[in-house]
Order: C-alpha cells, then sequence, then structure tokens
C-alpha cells in the first residue's frame, strides 16, 4: 500500500469522471504541441529550401506562386519567359550564381525539372548510386522519387505531360535513369533532373526533327558583356517584346511547349527557347533593387524567397494563432476537470479521509494522496497529448504527401513539448492543490459522528 | 490501557460544557460505556483516541499523555495505538477488503502483514471476501471486517462505538464475543461505548455517563 496506489485506485473507481479529465487535457497539449512540431516542420523544410537563394526570376503573376512553384515545387508555375531574356539577368555582374529550370512533364507527378548540375550542387546533394546526367534524356532522380516509383539506375521512364496529370504520356522518348540522389532533405529528393535540353527535346519533337537538330543552346556564348547595358540589349535583341503569342503554347500546367516555327535558329543563339525560372544568388546586396527594375519593362518578374515564405508563415500564423487560442482553451477546462474531479472526490469520500485519519493518516498524507491524483490524471493527460500530436502529424503527412510529395517527418520531442508537458503536470498539481486544502482543514471527529 | 481525569469539553464557548467520569482500563481489561443518546459517548471516545482535545483534564493511553503529542505524532501514535470499531463500518470504497485491512498498517507506518489480515479474516468467518469489494459485503460481514480492521495492527486500546445497535440478539452475541476474544488476543483494552442495554449484562463493570453531569460513580 502507498499513497500513489490509494491514488490510483480512487481514479480507477471513478472512470468517467478520470477519462473525460484525461482526455481534455490530452486534447490540450496535444493541439499545442501538433502546433509547435508543425510549425517547426515548416520552418524546417521552408528554410531548407530557400537557403542562399536570394530572388527566383520568372513570368509575371503572383510572386508567391512564384517562389511555390519553383524553390519548393508544390504550385503551377506562373508561366514560362525566354531563355535569351533570362540571360540578361543571369549574367548581371550582381548576380553571382544563376541557376535556370526547365519544366512541365512529370512522372508519376514527380517532376521532370531541366537543369544544371548547379541545383543540386546549391543543396549540397550527394548521389547515391550513378552518375549526373550528361546527355539529353538522362536523369537523375531525388531519393524519395527512387523510393517511391521504385525506379533503378538504368531503368528508363516516359514522361507525363503536365504536373500532375499522368494520362498524357510522351510514349516516343524515354529518359534514362543515370544517378540516384541521397536523401538530401530538401525539395531535390522529390524531383527527377535532367538537362534542359531533355524538357526542350520532348516538346519539340513532335513538332520538328530540324529543331532538335540545331545545336542546343551554348551557354558559354550567351552574351556576357557589359552589365549596365543589359536592360538596353534587352530590348535590342528582341524588338518585339515576345508577342509572339502564336509561336508558341504554353500548356496547362505552364509547361513549355517548345517553339513552332522557322525564327530559330537565328541570330540569337537561344532562339525561342523558353524556360520556367532562373533561381539566383545574389553578389551585391543591390540587386534586390536593381534588376527589379530592368525587367520593368518585361514579361518577368523576380521574387524573393525569404519575404514571400514570411508571408506565407505569417498567413499560417493567423490561424495557428488561433488553433493556440483554442488549444490553451482545452487546456483551462481541463484545470476545471481536474478541480472538479478531486473536489468531487473530495465531497464524496470525505468520510473515507476521516477514517484514514482516524486510523494514523496525517493531514500530510492525505494531501499528498490528492496531489498524487492530480499528478497521475495530469501525466497520463500530458502523455496521451504528445502520443496524440504524433499521431496526428504522421496522419498530416500522410495527406499532405499525397498532395504535394511533401515529407513531414521528425517527431522527436521537442524541448518546447518538455515545457509544455511539464506546465500540463504543474497545472494538474496544481487543480488538485486548491480542493486538497480542505481535506487538511477537515474536522474528523464531526465527519466520523455525521457518518 | 487507558485512564482519563477529570475531563471536561465543549465544542463551542456558547455550547455547555461536558464533564466526563474517570474511565480507567488497564491492557486485557474490557470496559463498558452506558448512555442514551446525547449523554456524549461518542465525544469521550474521540476525546480518548485522541480526535478531540479535552477543555481540561488528562488522558493518558499506552503511558503517553494526549497532551504532549500534535500533529503528525499524534496522527502517528493513534495509528499504532488506536483501534476503532464504527457503528456503522465504512470503508476505503476503492480498495478491496483486504487492503482496507492493510491500511492501518500503513497508515501506522507499519510493514505490510499479509499473513496477519489472511488470519485474521479467516478467524472472522469471512476469508473469502479478501478480494471483494467493501459495498459487496452484507452488513453482518462489513461489521466483523470493521472489527478485524480495528485489530489488525495489535492496538493497545480497541474503542467501538455502538458496534451492536443495528444488530439482532444473536449478532450482538457473535459481535460482541468477537470483539472479546480478539481484543484479549492482543492483549488490548477494550471499550464498548453504547446505550445498547442487552450488554449491561455481560459486563460486570460498566460506566454510565448522563449529560452535563460531573460525577458519575464508577458502579
Amino acid at each position: 500500500m502507498s499513497w500513489i496506489r490509494i491514488a490510483w485506485r480512487n481514479l480507477l473507481a471513478k472512470p468517467l469522471s478520470t477519462g473525460l479529465s484525461t482526455i481534455l487535457l490530452a486534447f490540450g497539449v496535444g493541439l499545442v504541441s501538433l502546433l509547435m512540431l508543425t510549425e517547426r516542420q515548416l520552418d524546417q523544410a521552408f528554410r531548407r529550401n530557400i537557403e542562399d537563394i536570394d530572388l527566383v526570376l520568372g513570368a509575371k503573376g503572383s510572386p508567391l506562386q512564384l517562389i511555390l512553384a519553383n524553390v519548393y515545387h508544390i504550385d503551377a508555375p506562373t508561366g514560362n519567359i525566354r531563355l535569351s531574356d533570362a540571360r540578361q539577368v543571369m549574367t548581371h555582374p550582381y548576380i553571382e550564381k544563376a541557376i535556370p529550370l526547365a519544366y512541365g512533364d512529370n512522372f508519376q507527378r514527380y517532376r521532370i525539372v531541366g537543369t544544371e548540375p548547379s541545383y543540386p550542387a546549391h543543396y549540397g546533394m550527394q548521389l547515391a548510386e550513378g552518375r549526373l546526367w550528361e546527355a539529353p534524356f538522362e536523369a537523375t532522380i531525388g531519393a524519395q522519387v527512387a523510393r517511391e516509383s521504385g525506379l533503378k539506375v538504368g531503368d528508363t521512364f516516359f514522361s507525363a505531360h503536365g504536373l500532375v496529370d499522368e494520362t498524357d504520356v510522351h510514349g516516343d522518348l524515354a529518359f534514362t535513369v543515370v544517378g540516384i540522389f541521397e536523401e538530401g532533405q530538401c525539395v531535390v529528393d522529390q524531383l527527377l533532373l535532367c538537362n534542359i535540353e531533355s524538357i526542350w527535346g520532348v516538346h519539340e519533337k513532335p513538332e520538328t526533327e530540324p529543331a532538335e537538330s540545331s545545336p542546343p543552346a551554348d551557354e558559354e556564348q550567351a552574351p556576357t558583356e557589359a552589365p549596365t547595358e543589359a536592360p538596353t540589349e534587352t530590348s535590342s535583341d528582341t524588338p518585339a517584346p515576345s508577342p509572339r503569342a502564336g509561336a508558341m503554347r504554353i500548356g496547362p500546367g505552364g509547361v513549355v511547349m517548345g517553339t513552332v516555327g522557322p525564327q530559330t535558329g537565328g541570330k540569337d543563339p537561344d532562339g525561342d527557347r523558353e524556360i520556367t525560372a532562373v533561381l539566383l544568388k545574389k553578389r551585391n546586396p543591390l540587386a534586390v533593387l536593381t534588376i527589379p527594375n530592368l525587367l520593368k519593362e518585361t514579361n518577368m518578374q523576380v521574387a524573393l524567397p525569404a519575404i514571400e515564405v514570411n508571408r506565407l508563415t505569417q498567413n499560417f500564423g493567423i490561424g495557428m494563432g488561433t488553433l493556440r487560442a483554442i488549444a490553451w482553451l482545452i487546456i483551462a477546462l481541463s484545470f476545471a476537470s481536474i478541480f472538479i474531479s478531486v473536489y468531487d472526490s473530495l465531497l464524496a469520500r470525505r468520510y473515507e479521509l476521516a477514517l484514514m485519519r482516524s486510523m494514523g493518516a496525517s493531514r500530510g498524507g492525505i494531501y499528498r494522496s490528492l496531489l498524487w491524483e492530480g499528478g497521475l490524471l495530469s501525466v497520463m493527460g500530458a502523455a496521451l497529448g504528445l502520443i496524440m500530436s504524433r499521431l496526428g502529424l504522421w496522419v498530416m503527412a500522410q495527406l499532405v504527401a499525397d498532395a504535394f510529395h511533401y515529407n513531414l517527418a521528425g517527431m522527436e520531442l521537442m524541448w518546447g513539448e518538455v515545457y509544455l508537458a511539464c506546465g500540463a503536470i504543474f497545472v494538474g498539481l496544481i487543480a488538485a492543490a486548491i480542493p486538497g486544502i480542505s481535506a487538511i482543514r477537515l474536522d474528523i471527529s464531526r465527519t466520523l459522528s455525521d457518518g | 490501557m487507558i485512564e482519563t481525569h477529570n475531563l471536561r469539553f465543549r465544542y463551542s464557548p456558547q455550547t455547555p460544557e461536558w464533564t466526563f467520569p474517570d474511565v480507567q482500563c488497564a491492557a486485557g481489561e474490557r470496559l463498558l460505556l452506558l448512555g442514551a443518546s446525547g449523554s456524549g459517548k461518542t465525544t469521550l471516545l474521540h476525546l480518548m483516541s485522541g480526535l478531540l482535545k479535552p477543555a481540561s483534564g488528562q488522558i493518558r493511553l499506552a503511558n503517553t499523555d494526549w497532551s504532549t503529542l500534535s500533529g503528525a505524532a499524534a496522527d502517528r501514535f493513534r495509528g499504532r495505538h488506536v483501534g476503532i470499531v464504527f457503528q456503522r463500518p465504512h470503508f476505503v470504497q476503492s480498495l478491496t477488503v483486504a487492503e482496507n485491512l492493510g491500511l492501518p498498517l500503513f497508515l501506522a507506518g507499519l510493514a505490510p502483514d499479509p499473513a496477519r489480515v489472511r488470519e485474521l479474516l479467516e478467524a472472522l468467518g469471512i476469508g473469502d471476501k479478501a478480494g471483494a469489494r467493501p459495498r459487496d459485503l452484507s452488513v453482518g460481514e462489513q461489521q466483523r471486517a470493521g472489527i478485524a480492521r480495528a485489530l489488525v495492527h495489535r492496538p493497545s486500546v480497541v474503542f467501538a462505538d455502538e458496534p451492536t445497535s443495528a444488530l439482532d440478539d444473536r449478532s450482538t452475541e457473535a459481535v460482541v464475543s468477537l470483539l472479546e476474544h480478539h481484543s484479549a488476543q492482543v492483549g488490548a483494552s477494550l471499550l464498548i461505548v453504547t446505550h445498547d442495554n442487552r450488554l449491561r449484562d455481560r459486563y460486570p463493570r460498566h460506566l454510565s455517563l448522563s449529560p452535563l453531569t460531573s460525577d458519575s460513580p464508577l458502579s
């Protein structure tokens, strides 16, 4: 026999009240903990992917969409931009690094992104096996893609048109997997990377062989002249600022359809080649001010990932704040519930408590047994809450993974949760301690006489 | 053993003061305290078991003056030396009968003694109820379990408060016999407080309480 055992048996003797108190506290703790976990997850996922990306260049439209589409690959792109136009920005002296991206196809809903080796290098991706792509229609794929699709080095696959639809397969041109990346905890895990020519190739092939035969854009020959001339050069290179709507088609998902027409191969080595976006790292802080000015007259824009992500998380924040308020309300309710439970227990067991006093129990002993009741309740509630929040996160991860191929892992206990659990246990103890005072004041003689 | 001397008590300054006759009961002896309702029987019992403090006078129990004890020490002393059989035996309902019998040992800070608990339950004829909930026992069984609980820790003094008021003649006989037998076995003084005249004839020694009188001679 011990005070904790007596407390435990008393809790078991009133399962409904005990269950209600425990569940209320578990919900409160679980909700707060779930919010903490989600925030950490989102924060990690968002921060990791915008590391060292200062600007994203893309077609005009929602800047947030531009970021979501091109950095996180969870939204449709805003449109396409002409490579020749993009070059003006990519070669700007304020820009240290420029990573072009071109995409519009998917394999089992994972995006096939044409880019340069600097893209995986930017995220520090390591190869698990195989090598990086070199020739067109070679692909190096992310770890999650490999895991989910079962693709191995040497396998071939066909791309499907669009970013989400798997029905319209480009059945004539097969990609070959030449390498698989190690898990990088970033967006590359969910992508199939190839060179940009492959993307163009997929969409040009059905139209004209000559377009394909003309040598792919030679990056080194792109204009690298004086940066200050960039704006004027833009206008001189493209006399008509791309009203060639007839010459190209943009698919539903902002898909690069390649170009149709004889203009290709003119004076501009990039011709009408289009890409989706360019990730930029600035060399000079002024880039943030200068580059947007360069783009005023074009169909392009730059967006700042840091600002857009902040805006997004602030929007989340309002919802999170509401949920958090609800969670604290539930915790307050559970406080009331434990309070009532212990108080009720006291009223119902006044005689039992007096009896125990008459058998030698001290005031302290009685008080301790009541504290144990509150303590046990809150420990169970807090533990259940932390388990529930992990279950909740897991369910959310499944849902989010299905929708976006986004992976929310990381169930390890956070310090914030330890504080939360301690706080919940403290709440339970206080809720028991207050009614417990009346147990200390209990008049044993009178209670026994009345019984 | 228990002895009181010049005991006076009042619940509040507004209420009249009780004056109690001196009580003396050596180890192994038994004493009947007779009195009508309102004669202060239970008050005297609570005074002697240290649940109430007298306004004046002395109470010695197991050679210790109650007035020298207070707080947790008094609680512990009561736990060790006093066993009380209540009129209607209440139990801690969330515990089994056997656990309720283990409670006095735990509360008095004594080592658990399952063998003693079992032996007492057997001796009182409720050995098969050890694992039952107290509320599942009949009134008679509860009364016997109450007696067992008052004796399990071998107290110096056993107080029985109206132990027979709810019982018929046969059960009364049985309960009192059990009380006497087991108190004698542990060498405890047995004080039965009652208004039940059926017991008067059994007891050569009895003390009559009358309301608010100061002197009731031992008869």
